[in-house]
């Protein structure tokens, strides 16, 4: 009986008994890792990481996938930094900037929706046109914003805590809400468990797989903005590879690419967890491409981890 | 001419759950005969094949292959000795050619490159031996006719020498010239020495072409008889006589204002001319054979399919359904046929299936009031005495008929008008089907209109007050239930 409810906590806690490992990993790799100025670096670099991948939650709740928001990101950055030079307030730039994820993420889901292409082409193809636009926009090189606007929220901190990881913070719950809270949110994760269920159960399942792909456009719309506000400047260049972050992120979290499963805070623990792995061989001074390589195998080894211990049965 | 037994499948019995598929039953296959196998739709026909197969073990039972006893079941084990199963799905790959087809399993010698050249020739051979040399053998499966690639079936199995073929309604989806010529190749066969097995529901077609009979009933072996022994009013009786239980509750429901009207409804392929009414407090059955086109006019209605034309009037305003939400709004419910696939969300908490389509009536501003949602699905649950452990466990852990009764309630929740159920018992122990008799009635007293589709005739006998039969897509009668036996329907089922 004792060795069952074990097996249980330790089924139902996989994600954070994960992250504590990473933790303590750090902890003796490092001493310097459990400074404050560490931790909040991290922290902050991870934000951005942090928003996208719950956009991409919402679409991957849904059965679907997202590989454009990485683009998203780098649009998103080139577009603030331009309305800004053109002299706009910051609230306004903001502002629409975020409407281009609305508007992107509105096509990319009725294609998926109401056309019902694959999610995997739809946004493969807009991950590419989204580039382009940024590139366009930019002709490809980096753009300054000016000096005492968006560079502000990057800088910023309330304490010792930047406004970067307190924007973060309000996504996450915001998300947790919705996600737990909101018949929206019930729905998004029903259409993923079984899309024909709800279909007959007289939803209209097409709205709400669109409203999802806008989530994911604007968080990672708003990714790019952070980006922006961090180094003060907005490229083309940013966001390249971050949609599998993103993705990874969700799926070490416990959300099934199948849909019908997912967790806002798991999530988070899931950044995390890819921040840990990265900081650990920062800190260990591991060169950038076995990095890359042994990111990869760990990402392989926790979503494993993950198969071996979750409650879901097979189904053939 | 001596008989040969190819098969002989004796006292096989199966079981999935608690459900008996078959018991004892007994089956032969000679060589040259052509053996009709019929039965009402979950007689057991299936299953009995399936066994043959090799895709389900058998209980118990014994099966010999030319006097020899099976060891071990497997696809393989069946194949080799010559087995061959043309279901009514066709196991073919449409992007490939003929010739690919027929050889799918043995596309190259050991080297691993394939000889196109021979593959097509002896395709064409093979081809050539049935008498369907217009068929090219470089020619898409997708593209050919549904009868051709019934034939593309058969020359695989040819290909692997098979000694008994087994057809599962090959008729239904092919036309009446079609069939004649699927019939001459069944009858060259036959002289050649196949056994061949042929499973249908159209009466008719068997006289034309069997030489035994084999009635089943329930899983039951009812009996053998040689075709100029028996007689098609016999043969119904057969199938269908049996004792009625007493499964069925008592309904005190008034019957009121017609709800729907259906008149003239198209839709695809499979619904023509459709037209039925369904009244306040009635329970209006659904009758047919599986692919009757039951289950395709009740989508439509429901607005699940496109419709190609006819008129749906309900309380005497006509509407045009395009999706369920707008059904589901005018106030009708669909149960459907598979549970699992589109009835239940098996992997969420029953009680997220339960106010699934009135979510909104226990939110406020779209937060959901976690409080009310529970007290309101425990109230419907309890209303269709469904047995759980926690109102936030997974649907997979409840039984079958549990699973139905959640169904259920997620339509009682939303407080249908008229409520569509396919085949509301399918896959339920009888004690839960009791059960949920007794539930289509409260809601019918309530005054619901209810519509059943139903392949077990008992349900639909003693549950409708009125019975619709259907047949290829149409209305082949309408029958009001006074004392109606099971030959009246079936009667309509068959084709005459």
């Amino acid at each position: 009986m004792k060795k069952d409810s074990i097996l249980n906590m330790i089924k139902k806690y996989n994600t954070y008994i994960i992250l504590i490992i990473c933790i303590l990993a750090c902890i003796v790799v490092s001493p310097d890792f459990l400074t404050l100025t560490n931790i909040i670096n991290i922290v902050k670099q991870y934000a951005g990481l942090t928003v996208i991948a719950l956009g991409m939650l919402f679409v991957i709740m849904t059965g679907g996938i997202d590989l454009s928001v990485g683009s998203y990101v780098a649009l998103g950055s080139v577009t603030v930094a331009i309305f800004l030079t053109k002299g706009m307030s910051v609230p306004i730039a903001v502002l629409l900037t975020l409407c281009i994820g609305v508007l992107g993420g509105t096509f990319t889901g009725i294609l998926v929706a109401k056309i019902k292409m694959p999610p995997f082409i739809v946004t493969m193809a807009m991950m590419t046109v989204i580039k382009g636009i940024a590139f366009m926009l930019s002709n490809g090189s980096p753009i300054k914003t000016p000096l005492n606007t968006i560079g502000i929220l990057g800088k910023g901190k309330i304490g010792v805590i930047p406004y970067l990881v307190i924007l973060a913070v309000i996504v996450v719950l915001i998300s947790a809400f919705i996600i737990r809270n909101t018949s929206f949110g019930r729905i998004i994760m029903a259409i993923g468990s079984n899309e024909k269920c709800v279909l007959l159960s007289g939803i209209q399942v097409p709205y709400y797989k669109i409203a999802a792909y806008i989530i994911s456009a604007v968080c990672a719309v708003l990714g790019g903005i952070m980006a922006a506000s961090r180094t003060a400047v907005g490229t083309p260049l940013y966001g390249t590879g971050l949609e599998l972050d993103a993705i990874a992120a969700c799926v070490i979290g416990g959300a099934s690419l199948n849909g019908g499963e997912g967790s806002a805070i798991k999530t988070v623990v899931g950044v995390l967890i890819l921040a840990l792995i990265g900081n650990i061989m920062n800190l260990l001074s591991v060169p950038s491409y076995p990095q890359d390589v042994i990111k990869g195998a760990i990402i392989i080894i926790s979503i494993l981890i993950q198969i071996f211990t979750s409650e879901r049965k097979k189904t053939v | 001419m001596g008989k040969e037994c190819l098969v002989e499948m004796k006292k096989i019995s199966k079981s999935f759950g608690g459900v008996h598929a078959l018991t004892n039953m007994d089956f032969e296959i000679n060589k040259g005969v052509i053996h009709a196998l019929i039965g009402e739709n979950g007689a057991g026909k299936s299953t009995l094949m399936k066994i043959l197969s090799g895709a389900y073990v058998e209980d118990s039972g014994k099966i010999l292959f030319e006097g020899k006893e099976k060891k071990g079941t497997s696809p393989k084990i069946s194949m080799d000795a010559g087995i061959s199963v043309i279901y009514q799905e066709f196991m073919l790959a449409p992007h490939l050619t003929v010739a690919e087809n027929i050889f799918i399993d043995r596309l190259s010698e050991k080297s691993g490159i394939i000889n196109w050249k021979k593959m097509r020739n002896d395709a064409k051979k093979i081809l050539k031996e049935v008498g369907f040399e217009d068929i090219d053998p470089n020619a898409k499966v997708g593209e050919l006719s549904i009868a051709y690639q019934q034939i593309v079936e058969i020359c695989k199995s040819l290909s692997r020498n098979a000694k008994v073929l087994i057809l599962d309604e090959p008729s239904a989806v092919l036309t009446f010239n079609e069939i004649q010529k699927l019939f001459t190749l069944l009858r060259k066969l036959k002289k050649e020495g196949m056994g061949i097995v042929y499973i249908s529901h159209r009466l008719e077609e068997l006289f034309e072409l069997c030489d035994n009979i084999t009635v089943m009933k329930d899983g039951y072996y009812v009996g053998s008889y040689s075709i100029d022994e028996i007689n098609k009013s016999e043969l119904i009786e057969k199938m269908v006589g049996r004792e009625l239980k007493s499964l069925y509750p008592k309904r005190n429901a008034k019957i009121g204002e017609v709800i729907l009207e259906v008149e003239n409804l198209n839709a695809g392929k499979m619904v023509r001319d459709v037209s039925f009414v369904v009244k306040k407090g009635e329970v209006l059955g659904f009758g047919g054979l599986v692919g009757a086109g039951r289950t395709e006019t009740l989508r439509a209605v429901f607005g699940v399919d496109k419709k190609d034309g006819g008129k749906i009037i309900l309380k005497g305003k006509e509407v045009d359904l395009k999706t369920p939400h707008e059904a589901v709004k005018n106030k009708i419910g669909l149960l459907a046929e598979d549970r699992k696939q589109q009835g239940v969300l098996l992997e969420m908490p029953i009680r997220y299936n339960v106010t699934l389509s009135i979510i909104n009536k226990v939110s406020k501003y779209g937060i959901i009031n976690h409080k009310k949602d529970k007290s309101f699905a425990e109230n419907i649950l309890k209303k269709v005495t469904a047995k759980y452990g926690k109102i936030d466990d997974h649907v997979d852990s409840l039984s079958g008929g549990n699973q139905q009764k959640v169904a259920l309630a997620k339509w009682l929740a939303a407080d249908c008008e008229l409520i569509i159920l396919d085949e509301p018992t399918r896959g339920v122990d009888v004690g839960a089907k009791a059960e949920i008799y007794k539930n289509i009635n409260d809601l019918a007293e309530a005054g619901a209109a209810i519509v059943m589709i139903s392949s077990e005739m008992d349900e639909l006998l003693n549950m409708s007050d009125r019975i619709i039969v259907m047949r290829q897509g149409r209305v082949t009668g309408e029958l009001e239930n006074n004392h109606l036996k099971d030959v009246d329907i079936m009667k309509l089922c068959v084709e005459e």
